[in-house]
């Protein structure tokens, strides 16, 4: 019965610096990449800050791209801690080996370390991130008894979303200070269209309608919404489209499935949906 | 067992007995009595017991009903007769007489509903439609109903049920564009002309404003058309064929209210207006309300941006002027109606806060720019905000007064869902301490349940999360010598080396604070206040186990200036005998008003440093209050918006409700999973613990 699986040719990724030899799609909305140069150019480190989906991974990419630098990105999650950015201690068949985590990796490799959504992370992670943003730019690697120097092509970024309305995950201000902030917010209206157009291939109607329904669920946020439709999701819904899927099932799982679980809510965004196509 | 149904002359006695007042020479009760004769004697009875009730409100009302009534008895099956006079009868109290008595005479459309059209009524689609117009708008629109569509600009009125097509698909369709339209009145500029002397030079008025509407209809279909293809399409389906030639010109994309009023005058006489079941009607109160709206505004704005001067240059002194360092630059409207605009401050771009940023849309929305005045100093309109707040806090002028004395009192707002603001400082609470009882009851329950108690401990410490080092892991901060050791032996020895060789800290992640919110409602007298003050022993006896930070309030309160909340157990407290005592001493007290008693309780969560904290109510019902129209759906919608201001503030909030009925209204409240059902009050003490253990899993 079972069929020989064969092995898909899956692309490896270095999983630590990926270094980006393709220019990463990416359309500015204002002056944020002059903003990025200079903070990188001065070694100051930058924060990222917007709702979700904006472009803000997206961006680093490029500026990685473009500065041709390696990035490493860390993914922060509520288990992060500052031994999983800087390193451990593991065994071999006969002794033990330091391995370096990400950040250490990045600050020897002159790379550009992206830590998502820092919030997520544990309070110990601030340990090691103090040092490194502020002039010292250093990492205290205390269990390998190492004090590691950042070159000046390093640098750190972090991405924070203020729109979580929760104490619980704001940015200290010690840590929020020690950073050049960019604040990213949706492209406006026809920039938006474009970025669809270009990313997804679709039909520049197709990106308008899209677009404007994502400004009325954008109406919504404390409506009744936490979020409003991200650039992302227009993205994805527009691809489904493109692939022959018809614009409303399209809209409905991508948009308003992802954006709420409330019937009435899920209803009124089909509704949204059905004039604006 | 059937009696003899009355003769016409005994009907027409009691019709003159019943409807005296509104009967003349003119106008008898013998037509009525020879209508009503034919029918079943039990028909009979129904007719004029209804004339009896609805001459309680109006006689007239009475009248116009015992004369439309044999005609819907034979097309309408009683349910749907008391529908019919049900909504006549709010017709009357909310428009007055004169429409009221229109739903009456109207039995048309009620017969539609008998033919087994599928109404859409605006009670179901009420919520719908509102998110749908507020995102259209960017700001919410209040919804109601009115026999005719119209809008003031803040309100949309809709018909309150519409069965003009066959399916509910299609009427609800007629909905959404009812709502599209009315919304693109304000939106468009329909009130930017004055339409009431725009039509008093015609020979017939009225005729001129349904011909007006008619048109505006036409141009507003047009601009709605190009930003939402797909109310285009419904419309061309529905209208079943072009629009006339001669109104062509208004499919323009910059054709105004003004072109409107040209073409009214061509057209008067030679067009009539074609009644569409979107036909809405124009009123010139709504240019008065603009009118308002536009004034208030400016104030409001003015205030806005006098904040924000201060709040991004501190150096600035209270009440200079500081207008006319901002700058506004409204680009053009886009296609779907919003207008993109840029805030400068002192030359440089500001990113505007939310309500600014909905202020100046609101402005743009109206005017289609920022007048030049808006950003000077002219002083009158900045106070007119000033007064304009000041009505708002003298909502709460009584209030204040008989209670400024007294100490420990807390003010808080409430939501009035009809007007969709807050009512401010509009409810009086007072934190108050549970008078102790000294019996014997925590000691009873505890041996009530003496055997629960022991397995819910044991459930329990099976939760309690400690901080301690893990040893053997896969992965780990460091290393595991002790298994290091060994595992190097075993390597020696020949085996493989194993690779579990470091430790990891495990923290006490239950970081967890929890307030439990107790109704002390009347309503609970008895066995359930019994049951309820078992339950908190018994979660008492559990999270003392656990450790988790905790503490009990009760809330009760009869009218809104007398809002209580019951001091139990604080979260700094320790379970003591003081505490088992004021369990003990819970007793019930009067109504349940649950948004102001939220609102304090999760202020004082708030004050705790959690990593999550629990706002958990046990409930016996809806919220309630003694008068203030808080029963119903004001309190419903009260106490919603007061449980997503505990989201927004970082609370979870929880029910463990006896109500049978609550799925009615508990989803709508604390969403679909954050509420439980406990059917069986006497079980509710071995639940409640249980419930909490494993949401807190």
């Amino acid at each position: 019965m079972a069929g020989k699986i064969s092995p898909l040719p899956a692309k490896a990724l270095a999983t630590e610096a990926r270094v980006i030899d393709t220019e990463p799609y990416y359309e500015p909305c204002g002056n944020e990449v002059a903003l990025f140069e200079a903070a990188y150019a001065s070694q100051l480190p930058v924060l990222l800050k917007g709702p979700t989906g904006c472009g803000k991974t997206r961006f680093i990419e490029h500026m990685a791209w473009k500065l041709k630098r390696p990035l490493v990105t860390v993914s922060c999650h509520d288990d992060l801690t500052a031994a999983d950015l800087v390193g451990r201690y593991l065994i071999t068949s006969n002794e033990t080996v330091w391995v370096d985590g990400p950040l250490a990796h990045a600050v020897r490799a002159g790379a550009i370390c992206y830590l998502d959504e820092v919030v997520e992370a544990r309070r110990d992670t601030t340990v090691v991130i103090h040092p490194l943003a502020d002039d010292r730019r250093v990492l205290p690697m205390e269990k390998h008894g190492e004090l590691l120097q950042a070159p000046p092509e390093f640098l750190l970024a972090m991405s924070y979303n203020p729109g979580y309305q929760s104490v619980l995950k704001e940015l200290k201000q010690s840590t929020r200070q020690r950073f050049v902030a960019i604040d990213f917010a949706y492209p406006d209206a026809a920039l938006e269209e474009k970025i669809i157009a270009t990313e997804s291939g679709t039909k520049a109607a197709t990106a308008s309608a899209l677009v404007r329904l994502a400004h009325m669920t954008r109406n919504l946020k404390g409506n009744g919404l936490d979020e409003g439709a991200s650039t992302r999701l227009l993205v994805h819904a527009a691809k489904l489209i493109a692939r022959g899927i018809p614009a409303t099932t399209a809209c409905h799982s991508a948009i308003a499935e992802a954006l709420s679980d409330d019937p009435e809510m899920l209803r009124a965004i089909d509704e949204f949906v059905s004039s604006v196509f | 067992m059937a009696e003899a149904r009355l003769t016409e002359a005994e009907l027409r006695d009691r019709l003159d007995y019943l409807l005296s007042p509104v009967l003349s020479a003119r106008r008898t009760a013998a037509p009525l009595a020879q209508l009503l004769a034919p029918l079943t004697r039990e028909q009979q009875h129904f007719v004029l017991h209804w004339i009896e009730v609805i001459n309680r409100s109006n006689y007239e009302m009475g009248y116009q009903f015992a004369a439309a009534a044999p005609a819907a008895l034979v097309r309408l099956d009683a349910a749907a007769i008391e529908t019919w006079i049900i909504e006549a009868m709010d017709t009357y109290d909310r428009e007055g007489l004169h429409r009221g008595s229109e739903v009456f005479r109207q039995i048309g459309t009620w017969t539609a509903v008998a033919a087994g059209a599928e109404t859409a009524t605006f009670d179901e689609y009420a919520h719908v439609l509102e998110l749908f117009v507020c995102g259209l708008a960017g700001r919410p629109l209040n919804l109601d109903t009115a026999a005719e569509p119209w809008t003031d600009t803040e309100t949309l009125y809709l018909p309150p049920r519409i069965a003009t097509l066959p399916t509910k698909a299609g009427n609800f369709s007629i909905y959404k564009i009812l709502a599209t339209l009315l919304w693109a009145q304000g939106r468009f500029g329909t009130f930017h002309a004055d339409l009431k002397s725009a039509c008093a030079g015609f020979a017939d008025p009225a005729r001129a404003a349904a011909l007006l509407s008619h048109l505006e209809s036409v141009r507003l279909e047009a601009r709605i058309g190009r930003a939402l293809p797909g109310i285009a399409r419904d419309l061309v389906r529905l209208r079943g064929g072009e629009i006339d030639a001669r109104c062509a010109a208004l499919t323009a994309a910059d054709a105004t209210v003004g072109d409107s009023i040209t073409l009214l005058h061509r057209l008067y006489d030679v067009l009539d207006a074609p009644r569409y079941a979107w036909t809405t009607k124009l009123r010139p109160t709504a240019q008065k309300m603009r009118d308002a709206r536009i004034k208030r505004e400016q104030g409001e704005l003015a205030r806005a941006l006098a904040e924000l001067a201060q709040e991004n240059d501190p150096g600035t002194a209270p009440g200079a002027a500081t207008l006319e360092r901002f700058q506004i630059d409204a680009a053009s409207a886009a296609a779907d109606g919003s207008i993109d605009f840029e805030l400068q401050f002192d030359g440089a771009p500001l990113a505007p806060p939310d309500h600014v940023r909905q202020l100046i849309d609101s402005v743009l929305q109206d005017l289609g720019d920022i007048p030049d005045d808006y950003l000077q100093a002219a002083g009158s309109a900045a106070y007119d905000a000033g007064a304009q707040v000041n009505t708002e806090e003298d909502e709460s002028a009584d209030a204040w007064h008989s209670l400024q004395h007294e100490a420990g009192a807390h003010f808080y707002n409430e939501w009035d869902h009809k007007r969709r603001h807050y009512r401010k400082n509009w409810c009086v609470l007072r934190e108050i301490d549970v008078k102790p009882a000294s019996s014997d009851f925590v000691a009873d329950t505890l041996n009530k349940y003496r055997s629960q108690i022991v397995q819910l401990r044991r459930s329990f410490e099976l939760l309690r999360g400690e901080d301690k080092m893990l040893k053997r892991q896969a992965a780990g901060d460091d290393i595991d010598f002790d298994a290091l050791v060994s595992a190097y032996t075993e390597l020696k020895s020949g085996h493989e080396l194993p690779d579990r060789l470091f430790t990891r800290r495990h923290k006490n992640e239950r970081d967890l604070a929890v307030l439990f919110m107790v109704d002390m409602s009347g309503s609970t007298k008895g066995w359930i206040n019994d049951a309820e003050r078992e339950s908190l022993v018994m979660l008492c006896e559990a999270l003392e186990v656990l450790g988790d930070r905790y503490a009990i309030y009760g809330f009760s309160g009869l009218t809104r200036k007398r809002c209580e909340i019951y001091r139990i157990k604080r979260f700094d407290e320790p379970y003591d005998d003081a505490v088992r005592q004021r369990i003990a001493g819970i007793t019930p007290q009067d109504y349940t008003r649950m948004g102001v008693a939220i609102r304090h309780l999760t202020r004082l969560l708030n004050e705790i440093e959690a990593r999550t904290k629990l706002l958990i109510t046990l409930s016996d019902g809806k919220p309630d209050d003694y008068s203030d129209n808080y029963r119903g759906e004001y309190g419903i919608e009260d106490t919603r918006q007061a449980l997503i201001e505990a989201h927004r503030a970082g609370v979870k909030p929880f029910c463990i409700t006896i109500d049978s009925e609550a799925r009615d209204y508990l989803p709508h409240l604390y969403g679909p999973v954050n509420w439980t059902l406990v059917d069986d009050v006497k079980r509710l003490p071995l639940k409640v613990a249980d419930i909490y253990r494993r949401l807190t899993a």
